[in-house]
Formats: structure tokens, sequence, C-alpha cells
């Protein structure tokens, strides 16, 4: 089972209490802040009246996941990509690698931690829906399992013609999103990548990563036949009695 | 100066002077960082989380220190053994390169005293795991084949035997674990095909990383050689010097081939054409690292005289630094959206630990047999165990 969101662009009405909501659910100091930071891990922007949220995607096959050195980063059963903040020693490659630009920094702490939506997991794990789904007025964004949601945007494309453009975001990019998006205009517009392609970006780290080990054994076998083979040279011009 | 001399005289003065100002700054910054944050001295931000703390002074710290594990494979590997009066000074240049990384690391990662986390919790799906593992088994490494000359000093012949016994073992591991390492900076800019330019990402960045690492080390172990010749008024062994700048021509011309090779296939060349931001930096890299180098070095004329094999060093040298700063900087300034200029401490810092690189070394040189001059003072001073120069092939 994974779960996830749908959020519907043509539904919003940007009150923001989305990311109020998501203040108080995961107690984030400060007013929300015009565009996610540490502490304001969603926000609503409008673009030529169209309204798009920003927020974790919670990708099937999580970037940030696969490049966190410790595994600080981790996909939990549900659904929800979460982060441990013990564990992670502050390296930033999870901010490099994703490819939505997600997590966030606290650049003002001298002990910091990344900071990003986490798909009020608590809540999750408890069967409850997200902070955000349930203080949205117009169910722009609603919480459910992911094949669900899937099949209910499906619905709305069929039972709208013209209204949607004719593709989720999230059921493929980056190798597909828990996080799902529908919207009136073509997506590249509200700001989200349209060139991130099918196929996780881990794979790529992966190909290379996967090889290690043959190289190893290869590598050092080679290095010490070379090894051998010079030496042996040696000796025999020694044996020989022609030194060098 | 014919007679071994190991005195290396100090320089006191302008530079000195001017070292102790950047340490001074280095301590007031160091304590800024731990007490307020990286925010408070640097120009990072969440659309610029890597700065030159990651580019030059971790990409280009272990980069250029891949002339320890060059020399030190021509030697123990394939037993060139007339390079072995080079090695020391190499591997010493190496092991301060890898410390000089791992103090670095300190001061940008976030949470350095969880430094420690990776021996524990393994992801093996994370280049930063892998990197992660090889800073910690090849400073090992390099400790261990650095060792016999501590041990030498402290007059533990017996022990620097000892490890020379395993030195094979230990070269081979170090060629490995360097091997991978100098490729794995390559790959963890895989995983950004949508961030980084296409002049610079290419699935091939592994072994442009690697080949570019050879390239440039070797260059440092000349440059390096260049620099202990003025500072501490040794000749130049430019009879081992020489023969380093061919193999360097040749592995920066496949190089460079390769990276032609690969932005044709990634279709930027009109990146160049039009002489863009990124087309302008990626001809400035490719034209004094690559270009210039190959194009000096190719002659032996140049490449026999001291000015002309210097300056091949030098640029290769210059050329690599601006490649790993354009990989890590200009190449993904246009997909952040902003334009990362490091802030004046974040500078300071960098200059202060390469500062502090070449005060460590000079005061190694003056204490360690690290030239083969010392060595032999060393051997002569102790005929008992006198330490074979070339090692490998030594009986009983």
């Amino acid at each position: 089972m994974t779960v996830g969101l749908l959020f519907d662009s043509t539904r919003c009405i940007a009150c923001g209490a989305c990311a109020e909501a998501c203040k108080v659910q995961n107690h984030l100091p400060g007013p929300v802040q015009e565009e996610c930071t540490a502490y304001t891990w969603t926000t609503v922007h409008t673009v030529e009246d169209h309204n798009i949220r920003k927020l974790c995607m919670h990708c099937l096959v999580p970037t940030c996941v696969s490049v966190c050195p410790v595994a600080a980063l981790t996909k939990s059963a549900e659904g929800p990509v979460v982060y441990d903040a013990e564990r992670c020693m502050g390296c930033r490659y999870c901010m490099m690698a994703c490819p939505f630009d997600v997590p966030k920094y606290q650049w003002d702490r001298a002990i910091p931690a990344v900071g990003k939506c986490i798909m009020c997991t608590d809540l999750v794990k408890k069967g409850q829906p997200t902070a955000c789904a349930t203080a949205c007025p117009v169910a722009a964004t609603v919480f459910g399992e992911r094949k669900d949601l899937i099949m209910d945007a499906t619905e709305r494309m069929r039972a709208n013609p013209g209204t949607y453009q004719d593709h989720i975001y999230g059921i493929k990019e980056a190798g597909g999103t828990g996080v799902l998006m529908l919207a009136g205009v073509p997506y590249g517009k509200l700001g989200l990548k349209t060139d991130l392609g099918d196929e996780p970006p881990s794979m790529h780290t992966w190909q290379v990563l996967s090889k290690v080990p043959d190289f190893v054994g290869v590598w050092g076998a080679s290095l010490y036949a070379v090894h051998w083979i010079t030496s042996r040279r040696d000796e025999v011009a020694k044996f020989e009695g022609r030194d060098e | 100066m014919s007679q071994a001399q190991p005195a290396p005289r100090f320089r006191a003065g302008f530079w000195t002077v001017l070292c102790g100002v950047f340490f001074l700054a280095l301590l007031v910054i160091t304590f800024i960082r731990y007490s307020r944050g990286l925010g408070a001295v640097t120009h990072l931000s969440d659309k610029f989380p890597w700065g030159i703390w990651i580019g030059f002074d971790l990409l280009c710290g272990v980069g250029l220190a891949a002339g320890a594990f060059t020399v030190t494979a021509a030697v123990h590997i394939f037993n060139l053994k007339k390079f072995d009066p080079i090695v020391r000074s190499t591997l010493l240049t190496g092991y301060l390169g890898y410390i000089f990384v791992i103090v670095a690391l300190l001061f940008d990662l976030g949470k350095p005293w969880n430094i420690w986390h990776a021996i524990i919790f393994w992801n093996p799906h994370s280049v930063m795991f892998e990197v992660a593992w090889c800073v910690m088994l090849y400073t090992t490494v390099l400790t261990i084949e650095f060792s016999p000359i501590l041990f030498e000093w402290l007059g533990w012949n017996g022990l620097a035997h000892l490890v020379h016994r395993f030195l094979t073992l230990f070269v081979i591991l170090g060629v490995i674990l360097s091997t991978l390492h100098q490729s794995s900076l390559g790959t963890v800019y895989l995983i950004v095909p949508s961030k980084l330019h296409p002049l610079w990402y290419s699935t091939l960045l592994p072994l442009f990383f690697f080949l570019s690492a050879v390239g440039a080390g070797l260059g440092m172990v000349i440059l390096e050689s260049y620099l202990c010749k003025r500072a501490f008024g040794r000749h130049l062994e430019m009879d081992l010097l020489v023969p380093l700048a061919r193999p360097m021509v040749a592995i920066l011309s496949i190089y460079g081939i390769m990276r032609i090779q690969a932005i044709f296939r990634n279709g930027s060349v009109m990146d160049v054409v039009h002489f863009t931001y990124e087309g302008r930096m990626f001809l400035l890299e490719f034209t004094v690292g690559v270009l210039a180098p190959v194009f000096l070095l190719a002659f032996k004329k140049v490449r026999t005289s001291q000015s002309g094999l210097v300056a091949g060093a030098f640029l290769a040298v210059l050329g690599f630094v601006m490649n790993r700063l354009n990989v890590s900087v200009t190449g993904m300034e246009r997909a952040s959206g902003v334009h990362y200029v490091p802030s004046v401490m974040e500078i300071v810092v960098s200059v202060a630990f390469v500062g502090l690189a070449m005060a460590v070394f000079a005061l190694a040189v003056h204490y360690l047999a690290i030239f083969p001059e010392s060595v032999a003072a060393q051997a002569q001073a102790e005929p008992k165990h006198g330490w074979p120069l070339a090692v490998a092939e030594e009986g009983e």
C-alpha cells in the first residue's frame, strides 16, 4: 500500500490553509514564508490565476533516500519519505540531488537539520489524512491510496473534458511520485519540472555503484599481476647476472 | 649544495606574515561557523547548498593528491624504480591533501560530529557512502604508507621494516581505493542530469574525474618539486620529472578527446559556438587545462626545459581546479536560478587551509627524511639499519 496526495490546481483557491495547518501540525516556528524553507514545508504559488502547491513529492524511488550516506532519509512502508535528524551528518547531498529541489536547510542554526514535508507521517501511520488535506476547504488537496487517487484523477479528467491537461503530473515523473497533480495549464508554466524523464535519477548512480565490487576484484588482481610480472623480470635479470 | 644538506631554510617576511593573518582569521571564522551555523559565514543557500568548500577544498584536494597513488604505483607495481626518490614527497603531498580534505569536511558538514555515522549506518546505494568509505580507508592506507618515514624519525627501524614487508599489499589497496575515490567524486554528479549543465554532465563523469585527476596529479608532482626548489633551495630532478610529462600528455589528450565527444553527444556544442556563460567557462577550462599543457609538453624542447615543464604542469593543475569548480559551481548555477559567489569568509578558510598544508609540508620536510638527500643523510647517521631507498626488491 502506498498513500499519497492529489492536488487539483483548478480547485485551489490559494487560501493558504494547507500551509498554516502544516506549520501547526509539524511545530514549525514563524509565519508561512514566500517560498519553502526548513521552517515552511509547503507553499501555494499563483501563476497567472493558476494556483500550485509546492511540497515534497514523496517519490516512489526517492533520490534523496538513495543519496543519503547514513540512511537518514527513508521511504516508509506507507509511502511518506521521512527524515531522521539524529542520523544526519549534514552533507546536504539530498538537497543537491533532489530533482524537485525539496529538502531545505536550517542555515541559521549551529545544530542544523534538513526540513521537508514528511506527509504528516505520524497521522498517516494512524490511518488519518495529512493536515493539509484535512485543512483544505475546497478539497483541492485530497489524501488517499495512490492507486485510488489515480482513478479519481482519471475520472475527473473524463468527466470534465477540456478542463485538465491530458496528463497526471507525478504518475511517471522521476519514476513516479506519491504526490500527484492536476492542472488546467501546462505543468511547466506552473513552475513544475517537465524534463525529469520517467526513470528515477538514482538509476544513473546505481549503474556505477553496482559495479564496484566486481571492479575491486578485477583491478586488484590486475595490479598484482603487473607487479608480479615486473618484479619477476628483475629476479630473472639478477639470476642471469645482468643487473638492470 | 652538492653535499647532502637537509636543512631547509624558512623564509620570514611577507609570506609568513600573510599566513599569520590568515590563520588568525581562520580562528575567528571557525568560532563563528560553529557557534552561529553555516549561514553566518557562507553564501550557501537552499538553492545552492554546495559551495567552494566542496568544489575546491574537497574535489581539488582529493584530485591533486592523485600524484601519490600514481607515483607509488609506478614504483611499486610497475617497478619503475628510478622514480623512487620522489615517492616520499608525493606521499607527503597526498597525505596532507587528504587531511586537508577531512578538515575542510569538518567545516562544511552541518553536523560534523556525526561524521562517523557512515561507519555504522550503511547505505550502499549512496555515492556519498562510497566516498566516505574511500576517504576513511585511503587515509588509513596513506598513514600506513607514510608511517615508515615517521618510524625512522623516531628510530623505530624494526617497525619501519615490518611495514615495508607488506608494502606491496598496501600500495595495491591504495591504488584500488584511489581509483574508486577519484571516480566516485564524478559519480556524485551523475545524480543530477537535470541540473548539471550538459557541457559537464556525462555518464562518463567517473572516468573523466579519474583521468583528469591522474593528469593533474602528475602535474602537481612537478609543480610541488618546483615549489620545493624555490622554498628550500633544492635542485630540480629534471631526469625524473621530464618523464612524468609524457604520460601527462597522453592522459590529458585521451581525456580531452573524450570530453569533446561527450559534448557532441550531449548536443551542447552550440553553447560553445554561441559563447554562452557556460560556453566561455568551458573554453577557458579546456584551453588552460587540456589544450595548453598538451601542446606545450608535447614538444621535447619545451618539456625538457625547466620553465616549459613547470609552465605545462602549472596550467594542467590550474585547469583541473577550473574543471572542478565548473562542475560544482558554474554548471549548477543555471538550474539553481541563483548566481553563487563565495563569501570572503569561505575564501579565507580555503586559502588558510592551503597555507596550513604548505606550512605542515615545510615542517615535515624539515624534520623528516622526505627528500633523497635527507634519506641518504639519515642512512649515514644510522648505518646499521640503513633505510634502503629502493625498497621493493630488497632481500634480507
